[in-house]
């Protein structure tokens, strides 16, 4: 049943990246002001006309990054009367879309933006200390945790033990996303890549291997979202947000209810799929947070689009490359094209653009369905969010 | 050097778990309402949500639920640890607990090994507990 205040997408911007780094000088909230401009003219929108600001980062902390939405709004000179600063880690844009979903259908705002800066790999700023051992990561940071890569390991782990999963299965998808990116002109690394190339990379954190980890990078990105009915007026093809939903368990790895189950999106994806009224065989892209290679595999399993223990089969033959059975992270991801620290923004827009089929070289023919799944903290949340070509 | 290495900030939950561990004791929390224990402490029971609780000593046997042998250190602090086993202990009392396996040879370490807890001093204040193979 169609609904004039039914949530649409209308418009995406990122920043041009050069070697993992901004090209534009600017400061963090300089590039977020930078993609936020971009992304509402795109939509034929303007700032002035942005009541809901809706944003998550690690800027400015601890200082005005405190209250991330507030400084955000008065550098953008703009005053939102919805706002949202959930932060769950990187798939908090997930949730952020499903926010903005709700306060628009609700009429508590009519154009909602979504803001992400990271400069982190410019300031060369990524914390390889591991987390202030103060609270719960004092019962894990003293041990010489590695944050957040040793969490993953334990859980692919666990993973291999209960399952037979082998580090080839995960180096599938590391192959299969360089594909993707060598498709993708504004993917960071576009060097051939093979299931040896991974393998034989250095070990991190057994049994990741360096090529199983996701880049580091810069990055900003933007959405904005408003009601099918105002998006009529707009010069844009809209998006529509069909469904969403998520969940969180813990943060420490200790306190993870199952290692080699991904309860949050087990949940978040359930919800979202139930909500849109679309089965797994509706989905034509698939757009999953891969900060390491576990990372997706469980997802895969957890969303339902195989059994669980059967991921290692599943991403197999290289079935998610370009050409294969199940197109998924078609830019390249977070392990081939950026990674700036919260990386869910950034398969939002991908998503948005493969449906507005936009997608040039790695265009996925006849993408009317996405499903898009964020995951954050170590392994901690999900959200998933269902998107329709209009 | 292990003054460098970063050191757990004892809160009013967790201060007597470490005192005991300080002692040489592992002590966790058991619910008195629903009779489980549970890790990390906490001041109210993660399962039933009583605050009825007190700290008990407990075998200090488990095993290795998982673990990764870290090849790169968690920053400078643990360079000179490298390679060296984190793993999540699940205690017989049945919960979990991140620790570090002593060993000379990581590559032995498995998930279901038989582990005990050790203690390991790194301050006048903090003691850790860790875990051998038996």
């Amino acid at each position: 049943m169609k609904n004039g205040r039914d949530p649409v997408i209308v418009g995406v911007a990122d920043a041009a990246l050069e070697g993992g780094k901004f090209v534009t000088k600017a400061s963090v909230l300089g590039h977020a002001a930078l993609v936020a401009k971009a992304a509402v003219e795109e939509a034929g929108l303007e700032l002035s006309d942005v009541d809901g600001l809706l944003t998550a980062g690690m800027w400015g902390v601890p200082g005005p990054g405190q209250l991330a939405t507030v400084t955000l709004g008065e550098y953008l000179n703009i005053m939102p009367t919805f706002v949202d600063g959930t932060n769950i880690g990187g798939s908090a844009f997930e949730a952020h879309v499903a926010h903005a979903a709700m306060a628009l259908r609700e009429g508590y705002c009519e154009v909602a933006l979504i803001v992400y800066s990271s400069d982190q790999k410019s300031l060369r700023s990524r914390n390889l200390g591991g987390r202030p051992s103060v609270l719960s990561m004092q019962h894990e940071t003293p041990y010489g945790m590695p944050t957040p890569v040793g969490g993953y390991a334990m859980a692919a782990q666990r993973h291999m033990h209960e399952y037979g999963t082998t580090s080839e299965n995960l180096a599938e998808i590391a192959v299969a996303t360089r594909k993707w990116a060598q498709l993708n002109p504004d993917a960071t690394r576009r060097d051939p890549l093979s299931i040896d190339d991974v393998l034989s990379s250095t070990m991190i954190s057994e049994p990741l291997h360096l090529l199983d980890c996701c880049l580091v990078t810069d990055g900003a990105g933007a959405i904005v979202m408003t009601t099918a009915e105002r998006a009529k007026d707009l010069e844009t093809k809209p998006v529509a947000v069909k469904g969403y939903g998520e969940a969180h368990t813990h943060w420490a790895i200790g306190e993870m209810p199952d290692l080699a189950r991904l309860l949050p999106a087990q949940r978040a994806g359930e919800r979202a799929m139930k909500m849109a009224g679309v089965s797994h065989s509706d989905i034509d892209v698939v757009e999953i947070y891969d900060s390491f290679t576990i990372t997706v595999l469980l997802s895969l399993e957890a969303l339902g689009f195989c059994k669980t223990g059967e991921g290692g089969d599943f991403v197999s033959g290289q079935r998610t490359a370009p050409g294969g059975a199940f197109p998924m992270n078609t830019s390249g991801g977070g392990l081939s094209a950026l990674h700036p620290g919260m990386f869910g923004m950034f398969l939002l827009i991908e998503a948005a653009r493969q449906l507005r089929g936009e997608g040039g070289e790695r265009q996925v023919e006849g993408a009317e369905t996405a499903l898009v799944h964020g995951t954050g903290g170590t392994l901690s949340s999900g959200a998933t969010v269902i998107l329709q070509k209009d | 050097m292990s003054s460098e290495k970063p050191l757990p900030v004892i809160d009013h939950d967790s201060a007597p778990y470490w005192e005991a561990a300080r002692q040489g004791r592992l002590d966790i929390p058991l619910c008195g309402d629903c009779g489980k224990h549970h890790f990390y402490p906490r001041s109210v029971c993660p399962y039933c949500h009583s605050d009825n609780l007190r700290f008990e000593t407990v075998s200090g046997r488990g095993e290795v639920h998982t673990f990764t042998i870290a090849r790169r250190p968690a920053g400078p602090a643990f360079a000179d640890d490298v390679p060296y086993v984190v793993a999540l202990i699940e205690l017989e009392e049945g919960p979990r607990m991140m620790s570090r396996i002593q060993t000379d040879d990581p590559e032995k370490v498995h998930i279901g090994a038989k582990v005990e807890v050790t203690f390991v001093k790194a301050t006048d204040e903090v003691t850790f507990p860790n875990f051998k193979i038996i």
